[in-house]
């Protein structure tokens, strides 16, 4: 099992640790309802360097990018971020990323999951037809996220970058607590603003940045906030997580990535997701609220009133903002409208539950 | 951790307080701690004779399920009516306010064969 750069801190704190991916990580700290209240009401701090980084460089890293993925990635300019993913040959996704434009059609970063690292690079590589240049700098790269509507106050004395007003999915390097070319992004996965920065561990710059910041949000209560936290805050936010609610099976047309899809371009899996898009995909993801009282869970059965299967619930908590339970899952395309009555078995009761607009909160 | 002297301790993590041949029965203070903020107490068995080893219900955190087993033989008799509206009192006040269930068993005895407090700590420690 790997440690990330803070895992001596998250220990100090007394953080609930688990394994996630093959890394150490802080499932949570004070608990998982007061680390979400802090997110969406304050600021909170999430260590994510488990995650994955990848740059792709050379004239041909762009036509590269635009045959793996399903996003534009000819709209990026230098300091924009786009969401996308990969799909595979079958109308599946490999995973999904994030694709950082750091210069203009030559050199990008890639953002993927720690579970999916030596999948996405063997993925990538066989399609490298042109020899692109391509470095893994997952294991020296720390991301925090700093989340919360209260974070990029507290962030904005310890750099000259102008994080107030940073747009939603741009980025720009700076000088971020005394340590230098730290990438700092208007991005996230809670909902609740802020940012999430990364830069390289050396030189003790983990440490210094974690410290930094946590003496910078003292005084508003900042809080470090670990995985369980950042489950059920995208949740509320209706995003998807890979091997939950999206896998190799599953489209980003019956996900409602749609938007994430553009056919203007042409990329692997294009003609499959076309005609799902014009005909219709048979399922679709959906969010539910409960009715009846119970908590859906990954994996469980989704039934219409009569039992008959029709779905699966890929992922499902109790809401901590809503105080219901709340989940996502995939249902034939005659249940996916918003109100469609349908029932999650759970322990062999089937309990009623609808379908509800995304975000949930 | 508090592990009270004056109860008795299952490998699942449950405690029982026996007065004759009632019981009353709850998850201890590592349980709590382990599955972090209980959201939901579903028990459903009240009034119902099972085995020991039977799931008398289950508890629901944010982010997992655990059921729960029944320590030994008897009958169901009460459920707190307190945790339906405030699982919460479970993780506050796992040995008070967060009780359970209240049951008559079969055979008083088997309570004592269970672990007392310095067992349990042992296990759990």
């Amino acid at each position: 099992m790997k440690n990330t750069p803070f895992t001596e801190k998250h220990k100090a704190l007394g953080a609930k640790m688990a394994e996630f991916a093959g890394y150490n990580m802080p499932i949570s700290y004070s608990g998982i309802n007061d680390e979400h209240a802090s997110v969406r009401n304050n600021a909170g701090v999430f260590d994510v360097s488990h995650m994955g980084e990848f740059i792709v460089k050379g004239p041909q890293a762009l036509e590269l990018l635009q045959r793996i993925t399903t996003n534009d990635v000819s709209k990026l300019t230098p300091g924009k971020a786009q969401y996308s993913c990969f799909p595979n040959n079958d109308g599946g996704i490999v995973d999904d990323l994030l694709v950082y434009c750091l210069e203009d059609n030559n050199s990008y970063m890639l953002v993927v999951n720690a579970s999916n690292i030596e999948k996405d690079w063997n993925w990538i590589q066989s399609f490298n037809t042109n020899s692109v240049e391509m470095h893994n700098i997952s294991d020296k790269t720390c991301l925090l996220a700093i989340q919360g509507p209260n974070a990029t106050k507290i962030l904005q004395p310890l750099t000259q970058v102008d994080i107030l007003n940073l747009k939603y999915y741009t980025f720009e390097k700076g000088t971020f607590a005394g340590v230098d070319n730290v990438l700092i992004s208007a991005t996230g996965y809670t909902g609740s603003g802020g940012v999430e920065i990364y830069f390289e561990d050396k030189d003790g710059a983990a440490d210094k940045v974690w410290d930094a910041i946590f003496s910078a949000g003292a005084a508003q209560g900042i809080k470090p906030v670990g995985l369980g936290a950042r489950d059920t805050l995208r949740l509320e936010m209706g995003f998807c997580l890979y091997g939950n609610d999206i896998d190799d099976t599953t489209s980003p047309i019956e996900a409602g990535l749609g938007w994430i899809t553009k056919f203007t371009k042409d990329f692997n899996s294009k003609e499959i997701f076309e005609k799902q898009k014009s005909d219709g995909a048979d399922k679709k993801l959906v969010g539910f609220e409960m009715v009846e009282k119970g908590i859906a869970r990954q994996g469980y059965e989704i039934k219409d009133f009569e039992g008959a299967a029709i779905g699966r619930v890929t992922s499902g908590t109790q809401s901590p903002t809503l105080g219901k339970a709340i989940g996502m899952g995939y249902v034939d395309k005659q249940f996916a409208a918003i109100d469609s009555e349908i029932f999650v078995s759970i322990r062999n009761t089937l309990l009623k539950a609808k379908v509800v607009k995304m975000p949930f909160a | 951790m508090n592990f009270p002297e004056n109860l008795k301790y299952t490998k699942d993590h449950e405690w029982i307080s026996l007065e004759g041949n009632v019981a009353t029965i709850g998850i201890t203070e590592f349980a709590q701690h382990e599955l972090g903020d209980i959201v939901y107490v579903d028990i459903s068995s009240n009034g119902k004779a099972l085995a020991a080893e039977d799931v008398f219900g289950t508890v629901e955190a944010v982010k997992t399920v655990s059921d729960l087993f029944l320590p030994a033989a008897g009958t169901i008799t009460e459920v707190n009516p307190a945790l339906e509206a405030n699982p919460e009192l479970v993780n506050s006040d796992p040995y008070g306010q967060g009780w359970m269930i209240k049951m008559t068993v079969d055979n008083p005895a088997d309570i004592d064969g269970l672990m007392d407090a310095a067992a349990y700590t042992a296990l759990v420690s």
